[in-house]
């Protein structure tokens, strides 16, 4: 426990990194998620198959790879940001790929006659996705975007492989120092568990508050 | 695939041709635009030269990077074989009418899910050997990963089972046939069918999860590009070529996922509920 409490300032503002990279990252990841399900449901061609290629790519190209290529490789390419921008920008990019197919198949629960209705209204389509659509599709699927969010969470760790000190990386370091492996690392999984914890009963309050009752 | 969504609107008229003509023509010069700013951001720093790029023609580079995909391979079969029965038995104990073998599957496969895999591997690299415990490299990747999806594809099952209509197990039951009997010969054998698609995707994400061979130095596909990149100094051509190597070949899973999927549908009549398509619903999806 001393070894924790010792290096309570080092894990705390690595903890506030985890937070950080993860809230960001969740917001960012939940806007391109839906204008990317937006793209591949839309009537033209060449933004479907865009989106198509988008999800394919991010979902299939491992993160790790992503992350060294955008940290160590593109830089040589002149384009660089600060290290933590950089995760934040391939987590949100990656992430936004599983929040696109988790909207995608609540889209698909949507009854065609809400549609037809929207548009006997007189809707365009452009208002039709978003007043009448994206909201019931996304209200389908909050529970799956929580688990999307909880993989972001956990997803957040890899940053620790290219040198951000966020909790993993911090956690690491303490227990090079203190050599006390099994409380230090405990501790770490408490932490994870906890927020993933917050998020799933956050989903779930957020699904019972949205949910539409038929 | 091409259709998701088509319910959105009617088959168009001219006015709405023309406009989707319109669009296709925007999108695909703003598409474009994007790319040729990225070529353009290449090419200035000499990216794009010819010599950066001819090295990938050469057999040994891909004969290099081909053992990499090989330790991918060996590592995710093992992975897969452990954590798929493994996962077996903690969606059966999750399952099961005895209250601490279910307590226990459900703590494990609920904390196993929330643990990052990064925390598991340094635990095994800098954690146990603390303790005396020092596992070949290869378990050093193994294991945590087994940890992991173990609990995944123990949720992944169980869903599968839950899927089932009771009538099949009360059936069996009623025909005298022990439980352990009706799990393994009646409600496994269609739950396991009808969870492949499910199961296939999960394994495309175990492969992509292997390439943190790269922090225990395990020799995969990921590791090795970082060390044929440290030595030619041709980072983003090698990181470029090693990542479509890994969407060639998840996509052609992910692509076979999809497949099955469709042939599903068509062969088991579609669960009646709302509960029940919510539960297909999450179980389809691919988890980060």
């Amino acid at each position: 426990m001393s070894a924790l409490m010792e290096n309570l300032d080092p894990l705390l503002t690595a903890l506030r990194t985890t937070v950080l990279i993860l809230v960001v990252s969740a917001v960012g990841s939940l806007v391109l998620g839906v204008l990317v399900t937006v793209a591949r449901v839309s009537p033209i061609p060449v933004l479907r198959g865009a989106a198509f290629a988008y999800v394919q790519v991010f979902v299939n190209i491992p993160l790790l790879a992503l992350l060294l290529l955008a940290v160590f490789a593109l830089p040589d390419a002149g384009l660089i940001a600060p290290l933590t921008t950089t995760v934040i920008v391939v987590l949100t990019v990656y992430e936004a790929a599983y929040v696109a197919e988790a909207v995608r198949s609540g889209i698909n629960t949507v009854a065609s006659g809400q549609v037809e209705a929207a548009r006997a209204l007189g809707l365009r389509l452009s208002q039709t996705l978003r007043h009448v659509v994206v909201p019931q599709a996304v209200r389908a699927v909050v529970q799956p975007l929580g688990n999307v969010m909880i993989a972001l969470l956990m997803n957040t760790a890899l940053a620790a492989t290219v040198g951000v000190v966020e909790l993993t990386s911090a956690v690491n370091k303490v227990n090079l120092v203190e050599a006390q492996p099994i409380p230090i690392f405990t501790a770490a999984g408490l932490i994870y568990m906890a927020l993933a914890l917050a998020i799933g009963l956050a989903a779930g309050r957020i699904e019972r508050k949205v949910a539409i009752h038929r | 695939m091409s259709q998701s969504g088509a319910f959105l609107y009617d088959v168009p008229g001219p006015r709405g041709r023309r406009r989707i003509r319109i669009g296709s023509a925007v999108s695909a010069l703003v598409l474009l635009g994007l790319f040729a700013l990225a070529l353009v951001q290449f090419g200035s720093r000499g990216q794009l030269d010819a010599d950066r790029w001819t090295p990938f023609l050469d057999w040994p580079i891909w004969e290099y990077l081909l053992v990499g995909l090989r330790g991918t391979a060996q590592a995710a079969a093992i992975v897969a074989v452990l954590a798929g029965a493994f996962g077996v038995l903690l969606a059966i104990g999750r399952l099961s009418p005895s209250r601490p073998v279910r307590w226990l599957s459900t703590g494990y496969i609920e904390v196993a899910r929330t643990l990052p895999v990064l925390l598991l591997i340094y635990l095994m690299l800098f954690g146990l050997p603390a303790y005396g415990i020092n596992l070949p490299v290869l378990w050093k990747l193994v294991v945590p990963l087994t940890v992991a999806n173990a609990a995944v594809v123990a949720e992944i099952v169980r869903a599968g089972v839950l899927s089932l209509p009771r009538g099949q197990t009360e059936a069996a039951l009623s025909l005298g046939i022990s439980r352990a009997q009706t799990m393994r010969f009646v409600v496994l054998p269609q739950a396991l069918r009808h969870v492949t698609p499910s199961l296939v995707t999960q394994l495309v994400s175990l492969i992509k999860d292997t390439s943190l061979g790269y922090v225990v130095a395990f020799t995969e596909l990921l590791y090795r590009a970082q060390v044929l990149s440290a030595y030619n100094r041709l980072l983003i051509q090698t990181f470029l070529v090693v990542a479509l190597i890994y969407l060639v070949f998840n996509g052609a899973l992910s692509y076979l996922a999809a497949r099955l999927r469709t042939r599903l549908r068509r062969s088991v009549a579609p669960p009646s509920g709302d509960a029940e398509q919510a539960a297909d619903r999450e179980l389809e999806l691919p988890r980060g």
